[in-house]
């Protein structure tokens, strides 16, 4: 069981996400994270997906996905090197003197940005890798954390490579 | 020329080409009703239940190789035809089903008689449309036409908001000649490449065995696979779905395989060497237990559908395409190539072959003084001279059809393989008939089948169908009964069916010829007169053996050399590794 991203160019149209979905659930295959959105070409969406499977299911469900009608072109980002990127929104307390100052420290070695603050509270936005966000709220561990809004994984192909029509 | 929406919906089916239009009106669809009522080009055949207008499309397609196609009302009438939808889509029947959608301003209002029918039907078509706008609707229906009929055929519906068909709103008409789909390029072509390595090791086989499946049916590919099959003499083994792809009289084939297939193909499936699987699937009722399938052998598979490769069973040499262009481009290699088949080594698989065959497995009790459902289907092969359409529904008659009738041609064999859709086998005799009124058209049928799409008898009046009924009555759900005997320990759970209607009577309220036979001496007399009643549908009612079982059986996950089989073969103690 590994894991994999799938990126596809689909028909912005009304119902495509859910044929998507649909595949998922309905041959139950895992999904771990689906982000989508219009891209340059408002006729077409992106959508990336990151799945677990073993390397017949992965097979699987490229060639489902790739059957389904709306779908333009499918590309298995993690079959070559690429780029993964997930964006975080992260609300921690942070009232004290103590927690003010280690909160920034933490943001500033993470690359993040402080983004809203109040007299109790922080808002943190950061944006890398799944693993490096994981590692962002262990670090946050002795904070009190109240809420965190992930975006998913979004990804790009290295080089040469890319996926479009 | 402008027309109305209902006016261009029914228009666009005739500069289709559809013939008939299988259907039951309601309030979303009364709009396109009335244009049908302005026209006589379309054929408009009134059902009792939408779930029969789609059975009926669903064999009018297999019949014939057109799409069939149906229309529905929003609500409760697309609800009703989605059994019919799911059935098709298993098998991958080209259909083009036109459901009845609320108008567009109370969508997801809850409004009367609505459902999200694109929702609904979503995992079981292969695609779908909602259609809101009516500049769109000459293109969409041309577009579900497309996609029904390419690549992998498959159902595909079209939901049509009832406003688009107001009578009072009108726009050109324009039916384009050909779409496309930038998101939709079926492959067809098989690779060149792959094709040769395939014919490589298929000349190299010691112990080579033919699979064909209802891809070779549905890509109208039965004449080129005579050709390879005979061309090479190997022996050739039908999935259910694939019968009369090649022709059961032949000496090369060895009857259908799987769970209730033969003895000689499951056990030259077992031991072959090399496999080729053409336009077939790997279903479980095939393949049995996964990990010990065809374990020597090498695998070779022809698919168009990309997806159906190295699903279930991993395969060596993949060849995505076209059956019928690839088998010819295999053919031509075949007669031009210098390599020769391993003829001695063939001759000795044969050997092997022709003892399993010796063990008769297809042997059952003929001096029985109960009717036995085996001879009823060879009497039907007899009195039809094989040359029938047969349908079915789904259980021990089906499979005993499939096992007794040998088909010799293509698209002679309709029933629900993929989902076993019980009910399945009138109204699908209902779309055969009307697509050819002078060939016999028989439904093989128990008596339990029969009564989940009864009311189409009716419809069968209505439009002068002289339609077979051969019921095989044990008075069993004969399939559960046997599963209930084998696996349950004859605990007979609700299988039992108390209460049954006198069918002769019921035939006859319905305005048809009901006979009742219950003697195998009056079996002949009575199938000779229904058969003779060229003009009459006819409902038999064949009381038979109550405890009869379908043999060969391999239990669900056991491996092909693991067979039951029946106690009148020559070998009823099956093969080596018997089951206890």
């Amino acid at each position: 069981m590994k894991r994999h991203i799938i990126s596809i160019l689909i028909e912005n149209e009304s119902g495509a996400l859910s044929r998507v979905a649909g595949l998922f659930s309905a041959r139950a295959y895992n999904i771990e994270s689906l982000t989508v959105a219009p891209t340059e070409d408002p006729s077409l969406s992106r959508m990336t997906i990151v799945t677990t499977g073993t390397d017949q299911i992965i097979e699987q469900i490229t060639k489902q996905l790739n059957k389904l009608i709306d779908v333009v072109k499918l590309l298995e980002l993690t079959s070559g090197p690429h780029i993964e990127r997930e964006m975080m929104l992260i609300k921690v307390v942070a009232s004290t003197m103590a927690q003010r100052e280690e909160v920034k420290r933490l943001t500033d070695i993470f690359h993040g940005r402080i983004i809203d603050v109040t007299p109790s509270i922080y808002t943190i936005e950061l944006t890398d890798s799944g693993d490096k966000l994981d590692s962002f709220i262990e670090a946050l561990a002795e904070h009190k954390i109240l809420e965190t809004v992930r975006s998913g994984v979004s990804g790009i192909a290295l080089g040469e490579k890319s996926l479009h029509i | 020329m402008e027309l109305s929406g209902g006016e261009i919906l029914i228009r666009s089916l005739k500069d289709e080409g559809v013939e008939y239009l299988f259907g039951y009106p309601g309030g979303a669809v009364l709009h396109i009703y009335d244009a049908i009522y302005r026209q006589d080009d379309v054929k408009h055949i009134l059902v009792r239940h939408e779930q029969a207008a789609t059975h009926a499309a669903d064999g009018y397609a297999r019949a014939t190789g057109k799409p069939g196609v149906v229309l529905v009302t929003s609500g409760p009438g697309a609800t009703n035809a989605v059994t019919g939808i799911a059935t098709a889509y298993m098998d991958s029947i080209p259909m083009v089903v036109i459901t009845g959608q609320v108008s567009s301003a109370v969508i997801g209002s809850d409004a009367f008689q609505e459902v999200d029918c694109v929702g609904i039907t979503r995992p079981c078509v292969k695609h779908n449309f909602l259609v809101k706008d009516l500049s769109k609707l000459a293109e969409t229906i041309k577009k579900a036409f497309f996609v029904a009929t390419t690549g992998r055929p498959g159902p595909v519906v079209i939901d049509v908001t009832k406003d688009i068909t107001d009578p009072d709103i009108k726009i050109p008409y324009h039916y384009p000649d050909k779409v496309s789909i930038r998101s939709y390029q079926p492959t067809v072509k098989g690779h060149p490449g792959q094709i040769r390595r395939a014919v490589k090791l298929l000349l190299s086989a010691k112990k080579p065995m033919i699979y064909s499946g209802g891809g070779v049916v549905l890509g109208n590919a039965s004449e080129q696979l005579r050709t390879f099959v005979r061309h090479l003499g190997y022996p050739i083994t039908s999935t259910l779905m694939g019968l009369g792809s090649y022709p059961a009289s032949d000496d090369l084939f060895l009857g259908m395989l799987g769970m209730h297939g033969t003895y000689e193909s499951n056990m030259a499936m077992h031991d072959c060497d090399v496999l080729i699987a053409i336009g077939a699937r790997f279903d479980d009722r095939v393949t049995g237990k996964i990990a010990e399938f065809c374990p020597d052998a090498k695998i070779i598979h022809i698919d168009i559908d990309p997806s159906s490769i190295s699903k279930t069973i991993a395969v060596d040499i993949p060849i995505v395409g076209d059956v019928a262009g690839v088998l010819q481009a295999m053919n031509h290699m075949l007669e031009t190539g210098t390599k020769q088949i391993q003829k001695k080594e063939l001759a000795a698989w044969w050997k092997i072959i022709h003892g399993w065959q010796n063990k008769k497995c297809m042997s059952y009790d003929k001096n029985s003084d109960k009717i036995k459902p085996q001879a009823v289907i060879e009497l039907l092969h007899e009195i039809t001279g094989g040359d029938a359409y047969i349908t079915s529904d789904v259980g021990q008659h089906q499979m005993w059809a499939a096992q007794y009738y040998g088909f010799d041609k293509p698209n002679r064999w309709i029933n629900s393989g993929g989902l076993g859709t019980m009910g399945f086998g009138l109204p699908a005799a209902m779309g055969v008939q009307l697509a050819y009124p002078d060939e016999t058209v028989a439904c093989v049928t128990g008596e339990g089948s029969i009564q989940m799409c009864i009311q189409e008898l009716s419809t069968c009046l209505q439009y002068g169908l002289p339609i077979k009924i051969v019921a095989l009555n044990n008075r069993y759900l004969g399939m559960v009964r046997q599963w209930q005997e084998f696996f349950y320990k004859e605990r007979y759970s609700h299988s039992y069916m108390e209460s049954l209607p006198d069918f002769v009577k019921l035939a006859e309220a319905y305005g048809h010829v009901g006979i009742r036979v219950e003697k195998p001496e009056d079996l002949r007399p009575a199938m000779e007169k229904a058969f003779a009643m060229k003009d009459r549908l006819v409902f038999l009612d064949i009381v038979t053996d109550q405890l009869e079982n379908v043999f060969p059986m391999i239990a669900a996950g056991k491996a092909h050399n693991e067979m039951h089989m029946s106690p009148h073969c020559e070998m009823p103690q099956s093969s080596e590794r018997e089951l206890s």
